[in-house]
């Protein structure tokens, strides 16, 4: 192949057709308080693990909606399933078992 | 919707397009790319609908692509329009006809800050009398060069050799028609059809008897958009536009793509090659590329022109395709010989 100096760049637009939707109706069938999440951010301002590495569950739980789930299975490994992202989070969701579920839709479909 | 309802709705989509007497600048980047096709213009103009139309030797760049690459400021770009505008009026003409789509979208540009800030224009005008002396009138019709052949695009119909159809089925050709996006994105009552229905290549290509391909990505972008293609390192944006177009039309099997922008066929043309030889990837039939044209190279093939004459032997994805299946003459060593005559 031909080096022209530059690649091609990867798409980056989201294609709900074929989007990966297991993990986020797995978790939406288990855990159904993610379908009243605001998508605020409390959750990710209060975290412990959030403040010492780049975990970021909002982005996370936004993530999977649109099947986006690249690098997922590492990414909630940073979680320290402390629970204090579900004791400010405004509308009672239970942030703390849709890491816990999110692991377990991986190991399903992704292992 | 009753159908003359729509009718009505339509006609705000039109605009006035000068009948003769044009005043024809050329563009500065389109006879490296595409050599044959503003001959072809004036041919056509000249020879097959005897209109009246004038080229001044003096005519210089519009600036467009400097002053979309930040580098022409908006009052320089102004002046040497102005310019241009004072070779129109010196010469006796009116109506001013770009052969580029950003000349257009600038031209249009100008006009409309022109109109809205005529302290501006005065600005202007005292810049070009203190800088050249000269004076100028505001064309009174403005119209890209694809408005024309638009315009008359029954008439060359009419003397048509060849049509947009295959003579081994019978079928039309598929036709992807890209229109540039200075044309009518910014000014949309500027161009045939406006932004949302741009008619002015499908209104040819319906006329001289192809069958246009509507696919998800129509209207996206070539990719040429100036900044990122003249930075190197960008060129991996620019290629992925016309990429994802590609990936788009492909499903819908078109023969061939017609364009009324000077970036648009070289970047479509290229990039073709380009992926081919970076992923290994083609998007026509038989592991060939989708052939890419102009649409002054389209009419002069329905004329019956000959098609090294029009310079389809300058372009990257060979032609060759679209005219075995029209029904074109041609003579392959020919090609070949002026390929290397080039070189």
């Amino acid at each position: 192949m031909v080096d022209f100096g530059f690649s091609i760049n990867k798409d980056r637009q989201i294609d709900f057709d074929n989007a990966d939707r297991r993990i986020i109706e797995y978790v939406a069938k288990e855990e159904s308080t993610i379908a009243i999440c605001l998508i605020c951010g409390a959750c990710t301002a209060t975290c412990s693990a959030g403040n010492f590495t780049d975990f970021n569950i909002r982005k996370i739980t936004n993530m999977i909606r649109v099947g986006e789930i690249e690098n997922l299975k590492e990414e909630i490994k940073k979680c320290m399933l402390c629970g204090k992202c579900q004791l400010v989070c405004p509308r009672g969701v239970n942030t703390r078992n849709i890491i816990l579920k999110i692991n377990e839709a991986i190991k399903i479909f992704h292992e | 919707m009753k159908l003359e309802g729509k009718k009505a709705i339509w006609k705000d989509y039109q605009k006035e397009i000068a009948d003769d007497k044009y005043f024809y600048v050329r563009s500065c980047v389109r006879q490296n790319f595409f050599p044959g096709s503003e001959t072809a213009f004036l041919k056509i103009l000249r020879d097959e609908l005897k209109k009246d139309v004038y080229e001044h030797p003096c005519h210089t760049t519009c600036t467009g692509i400097g002053y979309h690459g930040d580098v022409v400021p908006f009052d320089t770009a102004m002046t040497v329009v102005a310019r241009q505008f004072a070779l129109m009026t010196e010469s006796g003409y009116e109506n001013l006809v770009p052969s580029c789509i950003t000349s257009f979208g600038l031209y249009t540009e100008i006009l409309e800050t022109w109109h809205h800030f005529p302290e501006t224009e005065n600005k202007i005008r005292e810049y070009l009398k203190k800088a050249t002396g000269r004076e100028f009138k505001i064309p009174k019709n403005l119209a890209h060069a694809s408005d024309v052949i638009f315009k008359f695009r029954k008439e060359i119909a009419a003397k048509a050799k060849h049509k947009l159809i295959n003579k081994n089925t019978g079928e039309s050709l598929k036709v992807v028609e890209h229109i540039g996006c200075h044309y009518s994105k910014m000014f949309p009552s500027k161009g045939v059809g406006g932004a949302e229905y741009p008619y002015v290549l499908t209104g040819m290509i319906e006329e001289w008897g192809g069958e246009i391909i509507d696919y998800p990505e129509r209207r996206h972008c070539c990719g040429f958009g100036f900044r990122q293609y003249l930075v190197q390192a960008n060129r991996g944006y620019s290629i992925a536009c016309s990429k994802k177009k590609f990936d788009s039309m492909e499903p819908y099997k078109p023969d061939m793509i017609i364009t009324n922008c000077p970036g648009c066929p070289m970047f479509l043309d290229r990039w073709q090659y380009t992926i081919k030889e970076m992923e290994g990837k083609t998007y026509g039939q038989n592991g060939e590329g989708i052939p890419v044209f102009t649409y002054e190279e389209v009419a002069g093939l329905v004329l019956g022109y000959d098609p090294w004459d029009l310079g389809l032997q300058m372009h990257q994805t060979d032609c060759e395709p679209v005219l075995d299946k029209m029904g074109v003459g041609y003579d392959k060593s020919k090609k070949r010989e002026l390929i290397i005559n080039n070189e």
